[in-house]
């Protein structure tokens, strides 16, 4: 459990990074929180030539209103309503003291709650060459839009509206069984803007099409909503759980981050 | 007042919680030692052609590398507790049975390197379709089975099934290995028991003080697992050997998930015989037990270890059972908290709750009318109950848990279950119960086995300072604080100013084969050698204050012991020094009839757990568990209520979170923790824990407590999440998916 031999780089400017990412290519990989990317290289999963770790890259770790750093540590990022609900289900106290925001968006695991909250907000990714709205991001299984001499250097978390956050995980600080995020804006008891989404039951964050504009924000609403989340999900089982029981479980979630957002 | 029985603070704890503790990895007891990486099988079941080192030998740093051919000549295979047609070497040649099995050691100057090196060896794998082959096959009667069945009127018919699970300290195995000559010492935290030092050393083909086998001070755990690591002291010893440098070697998660030791996979099927009242007439187990590609030592222990203890808490006089061990592709088991009790109380403590609901009884009723009420009670199978009061412990755990107002609960239709475990806890096992996997004929040709024995020294400097030295390989559990406090009573001094030395050497300690940390024994066993020691002390100091007058003090007698033997009562030995020994009584061997006190001291336990089940998702909630405790005297009760805790915390992995899970190609799934799914704090309920105290009949009046709540937890949880749902056929580990599928079902 030692990771292969590799080469280390310390740019100190986003520059610099990206002109590091430009030379080595595929063989590079940014370190940034390194609380996903050290245990793949331990268990020797992965085997970049080149760790390029932005920790010290100048204003990185700064929050500009709704704009975060891409090293801005997972902790800081509670002053964003929906993300505060997320963090304590993103893995433990100690690990968010040194996962950044930045990594777990880039590292797009499919079950990872900060990139569905992004998405669900509507939120975007800026990086060293331009700025992709959340759903053009993620693309698959640890999988983004990013080009290999690109860098995640912030994202950008909007408000939202009444926002809501439900995961099942085994234990504390799991990979999640499954997870939904939604933000929604009711008018007169009626829905009146819906973003609904889910994670791990896919190879990336989803929003789902529930068609709730112009429904009544009620409980029978959420089931409803529930029963279509769970019909339109097709999960593959996992040692874990059945498909069976994760499309089940996310409409169950689904239907309690509505009714919560809705109340 | 004595020292023995306060909630003394551990006097391990402050260099423990100040990174100050010793352990395995942090020793450096030879220079130069080299590290090594090991190269494993990644089929379940392979053979194994020609194996290249070379351009592992051409990497930077390496020092060497041995191959299991190498393994196959220079050592014979381990001696185990039954006979099995395939061998066990400490690394695999000519064929890998079991995904991770060692089939070379590549030594390097540190473990980046040795890791590079060992990717670098070329295996020509053949891989073979995963095979089971029965190995054992026993059967054992007691009483009169067919009256029995003929007069029930319910007879319940079940097959349990536990599936393999782990310990999962958080420190993993760890070994440094110095050959010498024609002897090796090797450095390990190994926990016993010291028969298996036999067997390494008998592997090795040394002689017992050829092998000195040392224990670092402080252990980051055990719960039975590095009983195993015997294997690894083997190969490290034989790479030290070949390559002629020290070897150092410590097991990392992914090795140890996959290839350290697992606890018996077993399915036992159960018929059960009922009168209408719900007196239990007769019980036939049918036990299959997976112990993984080779039958290793100590093992089939797991099958016999409760032997004595085969009609758990209830007077059912006629019992019988069929053991059956099955050897398959998947990792070697071994000792694992509770060992054996866990599977037996599964599979007879649901029984118990099914024959409850068939009946019409309530469960608490149901376990009243059958609980052995008078003391000693000798087992259909040989156990012998030493004490307890088991309906006073029923009493207290139905009152704390409020047992009648949450039945008016679910009553009234809340979605709440409640589950009960009656438990007897057996600890200190009797040497000689695994060679009762041996026919009586059979056991009559060889050496009989029996007892359990420890032994303890003690010394006085010459300014009367006292150290105790153990033999019992402490994992965590203490042993130096009660050792303290049992010292201290004795000699009159404070618990502070005995100094407690843990580490064990094989070739100094006062140690026997039974010694070491397992089946709960030190309170019995450790304790009775530890206050046997000091005894003998005591007595010696009295007489030479009794012959020198004047109320000495202990300083004074040390003193006077050391530099003035000349004035010591005529005949006295000089200095102040004892070493004894202590066995457990009423351990004899296997009797013709198979029958078999397997172990000394029989503490009980009643759980009560109260779950609510959450329809929607599956997740079982524990809203309540109490356990009740009779384990004898309590010797240290903040040290007991850790030991339950921890026990407690070990059976709720198995019932709700932990499986090792293989594929159906013997690929192994579990081989991280993200995948093996150990509970952590913010997963664990609220235990609440009182005790009874009935007195053992030896030693100090204690008997062993860390293993109760390991067996009861998974049928205590089983039981409420069966009664909420209203189903029989519960599996393990109920998880929120597999809850869900039972309430679709």
């Amino acid at each position: 459990m030692k990771p292969p031999p590799f080469r280390y780089e310390r740019p100190e400017t986003v520059e610099e990074a990206a002109a590091l990412l430009a030379e080595h290519g595929d063989e590079a990989k940014v370190l940034a929180g390194g609380q996903s990317l050290v245990p793949l290289l331990n268990f020797r999963l992965l085997r970049p030539a080149v760790l390029v770790d932005v920790n010290h890259v100048a204003g990185l770790d700064r929050i500009d209103g709704g704009r975060v750093g891409a090293t801005v540590r997972q902790n800081d990022l509670a002053g964003v309503p929906l993300a505060a609900q997320a963090l304590p289900s993103v893995g433990h106290f100690a690990t968010r003291n040194r996962g950044t925001v930045g990594g777990s968006i880039a590292h797009a695991d499919p079950s990872a709650e900060l990139p569905l909250c992004l998405l669900v907000l509507g939120g975007s990714v800026v990086t060293s060459r331009r700025e992709l709205a959340a759903d053009e991001f993620f693309r698959s299984h640890f999988t983004t839009a990013l080009e290999p001499d690109e860098l995640v250097v912030a994202t950008v978390w909007p408000d939202g509206g009444a926002i809501a956050f439900e995961e099942l995980a085994q234990r504390h600080g799991d990979f999640a069984l499954s997870l939904a995020a939604c933000s929604v804006r009711v008018e007169d008891g009626t829905v009146a803007e819906a973003r609904v989404g889910v994670g791990a039951v896919a190879d990336r964050p989803t929003l789902l099409e529930l068609e709730l504009e112009g429904a009544p924000a009620t409980a029978e609403t959420a089931r409803e909503a529930g029963a279509k989340a769970a019909a339109a999900v097709d999960p593959p089982g996992n040692l874990h759980a059945s498909a069976a029981y994760l499309a089940h479980l996310t409409g169950v979630l689904v239907e309690r981050v509505l009714a919560r957002a809705f109340a | 007042m004595s020292w023995v029985g306060r909630p003394l603070e551990r006097l391990e704890d402050e260099a423990l919680l100040r990174g100050r503790g010793r352990f395995m990895d942090d020793l450096a007891p030879v220079p130069n030692a080299k590290h090594a990486a090991i190269v494993r099988s990644p089929f379940a079941h392979a053979r194994i052609g020609e194996i290249d080192v070379s351009a592992a030998l051409a990497a930077p740093g390496v020092v060497g590398a041995l191959t299991g051919a190498e393994v196959a000549a220079l050592s014979r295979p381990f001696h185990a507790g039954a006979e099995s047609p395939v061998p066990y070497h400490a690394a695999a040649h000519e064929v890998a049975r079991y995904a991770g099995e060692p089939v070379a050691v590549v030594v390097a100057e540190d473990r980046y390197l040795a890791e590079d090196a060992a990717e670098l060896v070329v295996v020509d794998w053949d891989p073979l379709e995963p095979e089971e082959l029965e190995v054992h096959d026993r059967s054992f009667s007691y009483g009169a089975l067919d009256e029995a069945f003929a007069a029930a009127d319910l007879v319940v018919s079940e097959r349990f099934s536990v599936p393999r699970w782990s310990c999962t300290p958080v420190e993993c195995y760890g070994v440094i290995a110095d050959w010498q000559g024609d002897s090796l010492t090797a450095w390990s935290n190994f926990q016993g028991p010291f028969s298996l030092h036999g067997v390494a050393a008998s592997a090795l083909g040394l002689t017992g003080s050829r092998l000195r086998l040392i224990t670092p001070p402080d252990s980051g755990g055990s719960f039975g697992i590095k009983a195993a690591v015997y294997a690894y002291v083997v190969l490290l010893g034989l790479a030290s050997r070949k390559l002629g440098v020290p070897v150092r070697w410590t097991e990392d998660r992914l090795e140890h998930l996959a290839a350290s030791a697992h606890a018996t996979g077993r399915v036992t099927g159960v018929e059960a015989a009922f009168a209408a009242d719900g007196e239990l007439l007769g019980l036939r187990y049918d036990a299959v037990e997976d112990v993984g590609a080779y039958i290793r030592a100590p093992e089939p222990a797991t099958l016999y270890r409760m032997h004595g203890s085969l009609s758990g808490a209830y007077r059912v006089r006629n019992v019988a059972a069929r053991n059956r061990v099955v050897l398959t592709n998947r990792c070697p088991t071994g000792l694992n908290r509770g060992f054996g009790g866990p599977q037996l109380y599964f599979a007879l403590e649901r029984t118990m709750a099914i024959a409850a609901r068939r009946l019409g009884i309530d469960p608490a009723e149901l376990a009243r009318r059958n609980l052995v009420s008078e003391f000693p009670h000798r087992t259909p199978s040989g156990g012998l109950y030493d004490s307890g009061d088991y309906e006073a412990s029923l009493d207290a755990a139905l009152e704390l848990v409020g047992y009648e107002e949450r039945r008016a609960e679910q009553a009234a239709g809340r979605a709440i279950g409640v589950g009960l475990a009656c438990i007897v806890e057996p600890s200190i096992s009797n040497m000689g119960y695994i060679t009762l996997a041996q026919t009586a004929e059979e056991r009559a040709a060889g050496l009989p086995k029996s007892g359990n024995a420890e032994g303890c020294a003690i010394s006085i400097s010459p300014a009367g300072g006292i150290t105790v030295r153990l033999s019992t390989t402490p994992q965590g559990q203490g042993h130096r604080t009660v050792a303290a406090q049992i010292v201290a009573d004795r000699l009159g001094v404070e618990p502070g100013e005995v100094e407690v030395l843990s580490e064990l050497d094989t070739s100094t300690s006062a140690w026997t084969i039974g010694s070491g940390n397992y089946s709960s024994r030190f309170a019995g066993v450790g304790a009775g050698a530890i206050a046997a020691a000091a005894d003998a002390l005591a007595l010696k100091i009295a007489a030479i204050q009794d012959h020198l007058g004047g109320g000495l003090s202990l300083r004074r007698v040390a003193g006077t012991a050391h530099w003035n033997p000349e004035s010591l009562p005529p005949g006295m030995e000089p200095g102040l020094h004892a070493t004894a020994y202590f066995a457990a009584p009423n351990l004899d061997p296997p009797d013709g009839d198979d029958r078999v006190a397997s172990s000394a001291s029989h503490g009980f336990l009643v759980d009560v757990c109260v779950v609510e089940v959450d329809r929607e998702t599956g997740r079982v909630r524990i809203l309540d568990y109490v356990s009740v405790h009779d384990a004898g005297r309590l010797l240290n009760p903040l040290i007991v209520d850790g030991q339950v805790r921890g026990g407690f915390v070990h059976g709720v992995g198995a019932a709700l979170f932990e499986r090792i899970a293989y594929d159906e190609d013997g690929v192994l799934l579990t081989g991280t923790f993200m995948d093996y799914v150990c509970p952590t704090a913010p997963d664990l309920p609220r235990l609440r824990i009182a005790h009874r105290e009935t007195p053992s009949p030896f030693a100090l009046g204690a008997k062993g407590l860390g293993e109760g709540n390991t067996m009861s937890a998974p049928a205590a949880i089983a039981n409420a999440v069966a009664d909420a749902l209203g189903l029989d056929d519960v599996e393990l580990p109920l998880t929120p998916s597999r809850v869900w599928e039972l309430m679709q079902a």
